[in-house]
Protein backbone atom coordinates (compact mmCIF):
# COMPACT_ATOMS: atom_id res chain seq x y z
CA UNK A 1 0.00 0.00 0.00
CA UNK A 2 1.81 3.90 -0.99
CA UNK A 3 1.11 6.44 0.67
CA UNK A 4 -1.05 8.90 -1.54
CA UNK A 5 0.64 12.31 -1.88
CA UNK A 6 -0.88 15.83 -0.85
CA UNK A 7 -1.20 16.61 -4.39
CA UNK A 8 -3.20 13.68 -5.59
CA UNK A 9 -5.33 14.17 -2.80
CA UNK A 10 -6.09 17.58 -3.81
CA UNK A 11 -7.00 17.02 -7.17
CA UNK A 12 -9.10 13.76 -5.75
CA UNK A 13 -11.06 16.40 -4.03
CA UNK A 14 -11.36 18.94 -6.72
CA UNK A 15 -13.08 16.03 -9.23
CA UNK A 16 -15.51 15.67 -6.06
CA UNK A 17 -16.22 18.80 -5.68
CA UNK A 18 -16.88 19.46 -9.72
CA UNK A 19 -18.99 16.06 -9.78
CA UNK A 20 -21.48 17.82 -6.99
CA UNK A 21 -21.71 21.51 -7.95
CA UNK A 22 -23.40 20.77 -11.62
CA UNK A 23 -26.18 18.87 -9.34
CA UNK A 24 -26.10 21.63 -6.43
CA UNK A 25 -25.90 23.79 -9.20
CA UNK A 26 -29.84 22.07 -10.50
CA UNK A 27 -31.07 22.36 -7.54
CA UNK A 28 -29.90 26.07 -6.46
CA UNK A 29 -31.47 27.24 -10.20
CA UNK A 30 -34.89 24.83 -9.71
CA UNK A 31 -35.43 26.65 -6.10
CA UNK A 32 -35.25 29.95 -7.52
CA UNK A 33 -37.11 30.05 -10.53
CA UNK A 34 -39.96 27.61 -9.75
CA UNK A 35 -42.93 29.98 -9.32
CA UNK A 36 -44.91 29.99 -6.02
CA UNK A 37 -48.21 27.52 -6.07
CA UNK A 38 -50.74 25.45 -4.52
CA UNK A 39 -50.72 22.39 -4.28
CA UNK A 40 -48.95 19.52 -6.63
CA UNK A 41 -49.50 19.82 -10.40
CA UNK A 42 -47.98 18.12 -12.99
CA UNK A 43 -46.58 20.18 -15.33
CA UNK A 44 -43.16 20.35 -18.15
CA UNK A 45 -39.67 21.13 -17.56
CA UNK A 46 -39.53 24.92 -16.38
CA UNK A 47 -38.37 27.34 -18.83
CA UNK A 48 -35.50 29.00 -17.30
CA UNK A 49 -35.26 31.64 -20.57
CA UNK A 50 -36.07 32.85 -24.09
CA UNK A 51 -33.41 33.12 -27.26
CA UNK A 52 -34.96 34.89 -29.93
CA UNK A 53 -34.25 32.77 -32.79
CA UNK A 54 -35.65 33.50 -36.58
CA UNK A 55 -37.97 30.85 -36.74
CA UNK A 56 -39.28 30.51 -33.42
CA UNK A 57 -37.95 31.63 -29.67
CA UNK A 58 -35.68 28.81 -28.11
CA UNK A 59 -36.50 27.38 -25.25
CA UNK A 60 -33.59 27.16 -22.54
CA UNK A 61 -35.40 24.63 -20.57
CA UNK A 62 -35.04 22.96 -17.27
CA UNK A 63 -34.53 19.46 -19.23
CA UNK A 64 -31.52 20.71 -21.44
CA UNK A 65 -29.70 22.43 -18.23
CA UNK A 66 -30.23 19.37 -16.39
CA UNK A 67 -28.80 17.08 -19.12
CA UNK A 68 -25.26 19.22 -19.36
CA UNK A 69 -25.20 19.03 -15.55
CA UNK A 70 -25.40 15.49 -15.58
CA UNK A 71 -22.49 15.45 -18.56
CA UNK A 72 -20.16 17.49 -16.23
CA UNK A 73 -20.62 15.80 -13.76
CA UNK A 74 -20.08 12.23 -15.67
CA UNK A 75 -17.18 13.59 -17.10
CA UNK A 76 -15.46 14.31 -13.57
CA UNK A 77 -16.93 10.99 -12.07
CA UNK A 78 -14.76 9.49 -14.89
CA UNK A 79 -12.10 11.64 -13.97
CA UNK A 80 -12.41 10.43 -10.27
CA UNK A 81 -12.57 7.07 -11.45
CA UNK A 82 -9.21 6.74 -13.57
CA UNK A 83 -6.95 9.23 -12.03
CA UNK A 84 -3.42 8.41 -11.40
CA UNK A 85 -4.54 4.78 -13.49
CA UNK A 86 -1.38 2.63 -14.58
CA UNK A 87 -0.37 -0.32 -14.09
CA UNK A 88 -0.71 -2.57 -11.51
CA UNK A 89 -2.77 -0.27 -10.06
CA UNK A 90 -3.66 0.02 -5.69
CA UNK A 91 -6.61 1.51 -5.53
CA UNK A 92 -10.20 0.60 -5.79
CA UNK A 93 -12.04 2.39 -7.84
CA UNK A 94 -9.60 1.63 -10.88
CA UNK A 95 -10.58 -2.19 -10.67
CA UNK A 96 -14.07 -0.64 -10.64
CA UNK A 97 -13.21 1.15 -13.78
CA UNK A 98 -11.09 -1.18 -15.27
CA UNK A 99 -14.38 -3.72 -14.92
CA UNK A 100 -16.64 -1.23 -16.37
CA UNK A 101 -14.87 -0.78 -19.63
CA UNK A 102 -14.00 -4.92 -19.68
CA UNK A 103 -17.83 -5.53 -19.35
CA UNK A 104 -18.89 -3.05 -21.83
CA UNK A 105 -16.26 -4.22 -24.61
CA UNK A 106 -17.49 -7.48 -24.09
CA UNK A 107 -21.05 -6.67 -24.67
CA UNK A 108 -20.05 -4.67 -27.10
CA UNK A 109 -18.57 -7.16 -29.00
CA UNK A 110 -20.89 -9.87 -28.14
CA UNK A 111 -23.52 -8.11 -29.59
CA UNK A 112 -22.40 -6.22 -32.53
CA UNK A 113 -19.61 -8.41 -33.52
CA UNK A 114 -15.87 -7.99 -33.63
CA UNK A 115 -16.25 -5.50 -37.02
CA UNK A 116 -18.12 -2.77 -34.16
CA UNK A 117 -15.44 -2.93 -31.43
CA UNK A 118 -14.84 0.53 -31.28
CA UNK A 119 -18.61 1.14 -30.44
CA UNK A 120 -17.79 0.20 -26.91
CA UNK A 121 -17.32 4.23 -25.51
CA UNK A 122 -20.26 5.19 -26.90
CA UNK A 123 -22.16 2.90 -25.95
CA UNK A 124 -20.76 3.12 -22.23
CA UNK A 125 -21.79 7.11 -23.01
CA UNK A 126 -25.08 6.22 -23.98
CA UNK A 127 -25.53 3.95 -20.97
CA UNK A 128 -24.44 6.32 -18.52
CA UNK A 129 -26.13 9.12 -19.53
CA UNK A 130 -29.46 7.94 -20.02
CA UNK A 131 -28.85 6.05 -16.62
CA UNK A 132 -27.84 8.97 -14.49
CA UNK A 133 -30.26 11.13 -16.00
CA UNK A 134 -32.80 8.95 -14.81
CA UNK A 135 -31.73 9.27 -11.63
CA UNK A 136 -31.54 12.91 -11.12
CA UNK A 137 -34.91 12.55 -10.17
CA UNK A 138 -33.90 11.23 -7.06
CA UNK A 139 -32.58 14.44 -6.15
CA UNK A 140 -35.90 16.33 -6.62
CA UNK A 141 -34.57 17.28 -10.10
CA UNK A 142 -36.88 17.18 -13.29
CA UNK A 143 -35.17 14.24 -14.89
CA UNK A 144 -34.10 15.34 -18.90
CA UNK A 145 -35.40 11.68 -19.99
CA UNK A 146 -38.56 12.43 -19.31
CA UNK A 147 -38.40 15.28 -22.02
CA UNK A 148 -39.19 14.50 -25.79
CA UNK A 149 -36.85 17.10 -26.96
CA UNK A 150 -33.54 15.15 -25.29
CA UNK A 151 -34.37 11.80 -26.26
CA UNK A 152 -35.40 12.45 -29.35
CA UNK A 153 -32.14 14.12 -29.73
CA UNK A 154 -30.22 11.15 -28.86
CA UNK A 155 -32.77 8.78 -31.29
CA UNK A 156 -32.14 11.14 -34.45
CA UNK A 157 -27.94 10.77 -33.16
CA UNK A 158 -28.80 6.78 -33.38
CA UNK A 159 -30.70 6.46 -36.43
CA UNK A 160 -28.04 8.82 -38.56
CA UNK A 161 -25.88 6.04 -37.28
CA UNK A 162 -28.07 3.45 -38.52
CA UNK A 163 -28.28 5.42 -41.79
CA UNK A 164 -24.49 5.74 -42.27
CA UNK A 165 -23.62 2.16 -41.63
CA UNK A 166 -26.96 1.05 -43.90
CA UNK A 167 -25.16 3.64 -46.37
CA UNK A 168 -21.29 1.53 -46.41
CA UNK A 169 -22.13 -0.45 -49.72
CA UNK A 170 -23.12 2.45 -51.50
CA UNK A 171 -26.30 4.66 -52.22
CA UNK A 172 -27.71 1.88 -54.50
CA UNK A 173 -27.31 -0.79 -52.11
CA UNK A 174 -29.39 1.35 -49.55
CA UNK A 175 -32.31 1.86 -51.88
CA UNK A 176 -32.61 -1.48 -52.48
CA UNK A 177 -32.70 -2.89 -49.65
CA UNK A 178 -36.24 -1.39 -48.91
CA UNK A 179 -37.53 -2.40 -52.32
CA UNK A 180 -37.90 -6.10 -51.44
CA UNK A 181 -40.21 -6.88 -52.60
CA UNK A 182 -40.95 -3.82 -54.33
CA UNK A 183 -44.41 -3.19 -53.52
CA UNK A 184 -43.72 -3.05 -49.45
CA UNK A 185 -41.29 -0.27 -50.47
CA UNK A 186 -43.62 2.45 -48.63
CA UNK A 187 -43.95 0.33 -45.48
CA UNK A 188 -40.56 -0.44 -45.17
CA UNK A 189 -39.93 3.66 -45.80
CA UNK A 190 -42.34 4.04 -42.61
CA UNK A 191 -41.08 1.40 -40.75
CA UNK A 192 -37.23 2.99 -41.03
CA UNK A 193 -38.54 5.89 -40.30
CA UNK A 194 -40.44 4.33 -37.34
CA UNK A 195 -37.67 3.45 -35.48
CA UNK A 196 -36.37 6.43 -33.85
CA UNK A 197 -39.29 7.55 -33.32
CA UNK A 198 -40.29 4.29 -31.43
CA UNK A 199 -37.03 4.45 -29.37
CA UNK A 200 -37.53 8.15 -28.25
CA UNK A 201 -41.01 7.24 -26.74
CA UNK A 202 -40.55 3.93 -25.20
CA UNK A 203 -37.69 5.54 -23.22
CA UNK A 204 -39.38 8.92 -22.55
CA UNK A 205 -42.48 7.30 -22.28
CA UNK A 206 -41.41 5.40 -19.12
CA UNK A 207 -39.83 7.68 -17.22
CA UNK A 208 -42.77 10.05 -17.87
CA UNK A 209 -45.28 7.67 -16.92
CA UNK A 210 -43.35 7.00 -13.64
CA UNK A 211 -43.37 10.68 -12.60
CA UNK A 212 -47.14 11.22 -13.21
CA UNK A 213 -48.14 7.92 -11.46
CA UNK A 214 -46.02 9.14 -8.62
CA UNK A 215 -47.56 12.86 -8.06
CA UNK A 216 -50.94 10.94 -8.54
CA UNK A 217 -50.48 9.11 -5.75
CA UNK A 218 -49.02 11.82 -3.87
CA UNK A 219 -51.88 13.51 -4.19
CA UNK A 220 -54.28 10.56 -3.73
CA UNK A 221 -52.91 10.43 -0.05
CA UNK A 222 -52.57 13.77 0.93
CA UNK A 223 -56.89 13.42 0.26
CA UNK A 224 -56.56 10.68 2.50
CA UNK A 225 -54.99 11.36 4.83
CA UNK A 226 -56.92 14.87 5.23
CA UNK A 227 -59.93 12.62 5.56
CA UNK A 228 -58.58 10.35 7.90
CA UNK A 229 -56.75 12.48 10.45
CA UNK A 230 -58.49 15.81 9.66
CA UNK A 231 -60.34 15.93 12.50
CA UNK A 232 -57.21 16.37 14.31
CA UNK A 233 -56.74 19.31 16.33
CA UNK A 234 -54.32 22.15 14.72
CA UNK A 235 -51.01 21.45 12.64
CA UNK A 236 -51.90 17.49 13.32
CA UNK A 237 -55.03 17.91 11.06
CA UNK A 238 -53.18 19.61 8.34
CA UNK A 239 -50.38 17.75 7.99
CA UNK A 240 -50.60 14.84 5.25
CA UNK A 241 -49.15 11.83 7.26
CA UNK A 242 -49.67 9.19 4.85
CA UNK A 243 -47.82 11.28 2.25
CA UNK A 244 -44.71 10.35 4.22
CA UNK A 245 -42.68 7.11 2.75
CA UNK A 246 -45.09 5.58 0.97
CA UNK A 247 -44.85 7.28 -2.26
CA UNK A 248 -41.15 6.56 -2.17
CA UNK A 249 -41.60 2.60 -2.43
CA UNK A 250 -43.67 3.41 -6.20
CA UNK A 251 -40.53 5.94 -6.72
CA UNK A 252 -38.12 2.66 -6.23
CA UNK A 253 -40.12 0.81 -9.32
CA UNK A 254 -40.38 3.81 -10.93
CA UNK A 255 -37.53 5.74 -10.85
CA UNK A 256 -34.44 3.23 -9.92
CA UNK A 257 -35.61 0.15 -12.06
CA UNK A 258 -37.80 1.94 -14.76
CA UNK A 259 -34.40 4.27 -15.45
CA UNK A 260 -31.83 1.79 -15.25
CA UNK A 261 -33.96 -0.53 -17.57
CA UNK A 262 -34.46 2.01 -19.56
CA UNK A 263 -31.10 3.19 -20.32
CA UNK A 264 -29.77 -0.40 -20.57
CA UNK A 265 -32.98 -1.23 -23.55
CA UNK A 266 -31.28 2.07 -25.64
CA UNK A 267 -28.22 0.74 -25.24
CA UNK A 268 -28.93 -2.63 -26.33
CA UNK A 269 -31.01 -1.46 -29.17
CA UNK A 270 -28.35 1.29 -30.34
CA UNK A 271 -26.30 -2.12 -30.45
CA UNK A 272 -28.84 -4.03 -32.47
CA UNK A 273 -30.14 -1.69 -35.21
CA UNK A 274 -26.39 -0.58 -35.56
CA UNK A 275 -25.50 -4.26 -36.61
CA UNK A 276 -28.38 -5.64 -37.78
CA UNK A 277 -28.68 -2.51 -40.45
CA UNK A 278 -25.05 -3.09 -41.97
CA UNK A 279 -24.39 -5.85 -44.44
CA UNK A 280 -21.08 -7.02 -43.33
CA UNK A 281 -20.68 -9.47 -45.73
CA UNK A 282 -21.05 -7.23 -48.80
CA UNK A 283 -18.99 -4.94 -47.09
CA UNK A 284 -16.47 -6.93 -46.88
CA UNK A 285 -16.68 -8.57 -50.32
CA UNK A 286 -16.98 -5.12 -51.84
CA UNK A 287 -13.68 -4.52 -50.19
CA UNK A 288 -11.69 -7.45 -51.34
CA UNK A 289 -13.15 -6.46 -55.08
CA UNK A 290 -11.61 -2.73 -54.72
CA UNK A 291 -8.18 -4.33 -53.88
CA UNK A 292 -8.21 -6.51 -56.34
CA UNK A 293 -8.71 -3.60 -58.58
CA UNK A 294 -6.31 -1.75 -57.26
CA UNK A 295 -3.61 -4.43 -57.42
CA UNK A 296 -4.31 -4.31 -61.55
CA UNK B 1 -72.75 29.22 -25.15
CA UNK B 2 -69.01 29.30 -25.37
CA UNK B 3 -69.09 27.66 -21.61
CA UNK B 4 -71.04 24.71 -22.81
CA UNK B 5 -68.50 24.69 -25.72
CA UNK B 6 -65.55 24.30 -23.48
CA UNK B 7 -67.40 22.00 -21.37
CA UNK B 8 -67.70 19.67 -24.46
CA UNK B 9 -63.84 19.89 -25.61
CA UNK B 10 -62.77 19.12 -21.80
CA UNK B 11 -64.93 16.69 -21.69
CA UNK B 12 -63.85 14.81 -25.35
CA UNK B 13 -60.42 15.22 -24.30
CA UNK B 14 -60.63 13.21 -21.43
CA UNK B 15 -63.26 10.30 -22.71
CA UNK B 16 -60.67 10.54 -25.63
CA UNK B 17 -57.76 9.82 -22.96
CA UNK B 18 -59.21 7.43 -21.08
CA UNK B 19 -60.42 4.91 -24.11
CA UNK B 20 -57.28 5.53 -25.61
CA UNK B 21 -55.74 3.92 -23.09
CA UNK B 22 -57.71 1.06 -23.82
CA UNK B 23 -54.35 0.02 -25.75
CA UNK B 24 -52.93 -0.95 -22.06
CA UNK B 25 -54.72 -4.31 -22.44
CA UNK B 26 -52.71 -5.59 -25.19
CA UNK B 27 -49.34 -5.21 -23.85
CA UNK B 28 -50.52 -6.74 -20.58
CA UNK B 29 -51.54 -9.60 -22.22
CA UNK B 30 -48.46 -9.61 -24.14
CA UNK B 31 -45.77 -9.21 -21.21
CA UNK B 32 -47.95 -11.83 -19.12
CA UNK B 33 -47.44 -14.18 -22.13
CA UNK B 34 -43.60 -13.56 -22.12
CA UNK B 35 -42.84 -13.82 -18.08
CA UNK B 36 -45.19 -17.07 -18.35
CA UNK B 37 -42.59 -18.59 -20.72
CA UNK B 38 -39.92 -16.49 -19.40
CA UNK B 39 -40.82 -19.03 -15.44
CA UNK B 40 -41.38 -22.33 -17.84
CA UNK B 41 -37.71 -22.17 -19.42
CA UNK B 42 -36.02 -21.18 -15.65
CA UNK B 43 -37.93 -23.82 -14.36
CA UNK B 44 -36.56 -26.57 -16.79
CA UNK B 45 -33.35 -24.94 -17.40
CA UNK B 46 -32.19 -23.61 -13.86
CA UNK B 47 -28.51 -23.00 -15.08
CA UNK B 48 -29.65 -20.81 -17.65
CA UNK B 49 -31.68 -18.41 -15.13
CA UNK B 50 -29.32 -14.80 -16.17
CA UNK B 51 -29.89 -15.11 -19.46
CA UNK B 52 -33.57 -15.84 -20.22
CA UNK B 53 -34.15 -13.45 -17.47
CA UNK B 54 -32.12 -10.51 -19.04
CA UNK B 55 -33.75 -11.37 -22.99
CA UNK B 56 -37.14 -11.87 -20.94
CA UNK B 57 -36.59 -7.63 -19.85
CA UNK B 58 -35.37 -6.84 -23.13
CA UNK B 59 -38.62 -8.25 -24.76
CA UNK B 60 -41.27 -6.86 -22.32
CA UNK B 61 -39.38 -3.59 -23.03
CA UNK B 62 -40.38 -3.71 -26.40
CA UNK B 63 -43.84 -4.86 -26.36
CA UNK B 64 -44.70 -1.86 -24.15
CA UNK B 65 -44.14 0.21 -26.82
CA UNK B 66 -47.47 -0.20 -27.95
CA UNK B 67 -49.00 0.87 -24.46
CA UNK B 68 -46.89 4.00 -24.00
CA UNK B 69 -47.72 5.52 -27.58
CA UNK B 70 -51.10 5.28 -25.96
CA UNK B 71 -49.73 6.48 -22.71
CA UNK B 72 -47.82 9.27 -24.40
CA UNK B 73 -51.58 10.10 -27.01
CA UNK B 74 -53.30 10.28 -23.14
CA UNK B 75 -51.17 12.85 -21.61
CA UNK B 76 -51.42 15.17 -24.73
CA UNK B 77 -54.73 14.64 -24.86
CA UNK B 78 -54.94 15.58 -21.05
CA UNK B 79 -52.27 18.32 -20.80
CA UNK B 80 -51.98 20.21 -23.70
CA UNK B 81 -54.88 19.56 -26.19
CA UNK B 82 -57.43 20.97 -24.31
CA UNK B 83 -55.46 24.79 -24.18
CA UNK B 84 -55.13 24.03 -27.96
CA UNK B 85 -58.40 23.50 -28.94
CA UNK B 86 -60.30 26.32 -26.75
CA UNK B 87 -57.39 28.87 -28.55
CA UNK B 88 -58.40 27.20 -31.93
CA UNK B 89 -62.66 27.84 -30.67
CA UNK B 90 -61.97 31.55 -29.19
CA UNK B 91 -59.64 32.46 -32.22
CA UNK B 92 -62.55 30.89 -35.02
CA UNK B 93 -65.28 33.32 -32.67
CA UNK B 94 -63.07 36.23 -32.78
Amino acid sequence: MREKSRRFIAVDIFYILMMALPILFSIFLKVVMTPVKEGIVISGALIFMEVPMPVQNLLITEAQVNSLMVMISILFLCLYMTHGIKNGSWLKRHTIAEILVEKTQSMTTGNMGEYFKGFAPFIAAILALSAFSSLMSLFGLYPPTSDVNIVGGWAILVFVLITHYKMKCGIVQYAKSFANPVLMAPLNIISEVATPVSMAFRHYGNVLSGSVIGVLLATGLGGLSNMIFGALPGFLGDFPFLRVGIPAILSIYFDVFSGLLQAYIFAMLTMLYVSGGFPLELYEQRKLKKRARAKI
Amino acid sequence: MLEIAIGIILGCCALGAGSAMIAGIGPGIGEGNAVAKACEAIGRQPESKGDVTTTMLMGCAIAETTGLYALVIAILLIFVAPQRFIDILINTIK
